[in-house]
């Protein structure tokens, strides 16, 4: 058979074309019914964030008041293995030097200086952890959320170094042991993967505010959708004052402190 | 055709033979029959109607590709749950959903697993309903 150059051209073109359109006609004929669904009272956002209201928690809390790091940590299987080379911890305190290094200065109000700052993940807008982590197991979901997925982890720890919070432990020995009682509706995690907050997202999936904020009696952790103008995380920073932790670093955290 | 030593190399092969069959003649009669998982627990004792998710076929031979997916459906795109084909609604969750009924592990999961020689990593986390007690 005899060919000419032209048609040889026309005919490639024509499977080429045929080739772009495959993937559309799979998704057109992938079944119609969806295998999923989504709880009806399931609390959904497009930008999770979090007011921490650190004049509650000082003033109106109790003398060392730590149930939201105790709710979260039971709620969640976090170990407690006792020294600080291995802790773990998804909320924890820290005091003010080390919660806004760039804001402390010679002559500050004792009161300030010597507290301690509820801290925890910021699931920042411009997460450096999801840019460096080789495996894509750390990500940020379409509701701002930064998560972990375990299975992926390989404990490389390039996450740890990326963040500037300090908001991820490493289980370098098996956390099982150290969890006092192990909550059955949530699994723990293993030895040689990292962890941190979640934004409870396994609990605003139905219908529940993360534990550290259901907790806290002085209603001093405010959790709401930055992106509706009416929540009442965007009433709060609309009617005052509020910092946040190294916003010189560009990474847009979504965690508000009123000090 | 001459075979020069045949005594000792007709020795020697049968003695190969021999060995390298012994796993046969070993074992010969004593196949351990394939393992029935249990269904025996509370929960699926009080079930008026024994039936799991999904069919009985298609949960013995594609529970891994479920689980799977269920993974990456509740993990990586945050939709929790299931529709079934009989249009019932499940949670996707290995330790709140499947271990509900299934409290059994060992005789349940454990069985076939072993069985199959296959080493499913899901309980390093996940945590197994005796475990927890």
């Amino acid at each position: 058979m005899k060919m000419h150059r032209r048609s040889f051209l026309r005919i490639g073109g024509v499977c080429a074309l045929g080739l772009g359109f495959l993937p559309a006609v799979k998704v057109l004929a992938g079944s119609g019914q969806s295998r999923v669904a989504d709880d009806p009272n399931a609390l959904t956002g497009n930008r999770w964030a979090m007011v921490v209201d650190m004049k509650k928690c000082w003033e109106a809390g109790k003398r060392d008041c730590a149930d939201c790091i105790a709710a979260c940590h039971q709620t969640h299987n976090v170990p407690d293995i006792g020294n600080i080379k291995d802790e773990i911890k998804w909320i924890w305190q820290e005091p003010f030097d080390n919660t806004f290094p760039d804001l402390k200065h010679e002559y500050m109000a004792e009161g300030i200086k010597r507290r301690s700052f509820i801290v925890m993940c910021n699931h920042c807008d411009n997460a450096p952890c999801t840019r460096v982590c080789p495996t894509g197991a750390t990500f940020k979901r379409r509701d701002g959320i930064v998560v972990m997925d375990y299975h992926r982890c390989i404990g490389c720890r390039y996450c740890m170094a990326g963040c500037p919070y300090g908001a991820r432990s490493f289980n370098f020995r098996d956390p099982r042991p150290f969890i006092a009682e192990i909550n059955k509706k949530y699994p723990t995690r293993e030895k040689g993967v990292v962890e941190k907050c979640s934004f409870c997202e396994d609990r605003l999936a139905f219908g529940q505010l993360p534990a550290c904020v259901e907790a806290c009696e002085e209603k001093a952790l405010i959790f709401g959708d930055l992106a509706d103008p009416n929540s009442e995380v965007r009433k709060i920073l609309r009617s005052g004052y509020s910092i946040r932790r190294k916003p010189d670093l560009g990474t847009e955290p979504k965690i508000y402190y009123l000090v | 055709m001459r075979m020069y030593n045949a005594r000792g190399i007709l020795i020697g092969l049968c003695i190969f033979v021999a060995l390298i069959t012994s796993p046969f003649w070993f074992n010969m009669g004593k196949a351990t029959s394939a393992p029935v998982p249990s269904l025996d627990t509370p929960a699926i004792r009080q079930m008026q109607e024994k039936v799991c998710i999904e069919g009985k076929e298609f949960m013995r031979t594609q529970h891994m590709e479920l689980l799977r997916d269920w993974r990456n459906s509740v993990v990586r795109d945050g939709r929790r749950i299931y529709v079934a084909t009989d249009g019932k609604q499940y949670n996707m969750s290995l330790q709140n959903t499947c271990m509900e009924c299934h409290s059994n592990k060992e005789e349940f999961c454990d069985v076939c697993h072993e069985y199959a020689s296959v080493k499913p990593d899901c309980w390093t986390c996940h945590v197994d309903p005796k475990e927890a007690n």
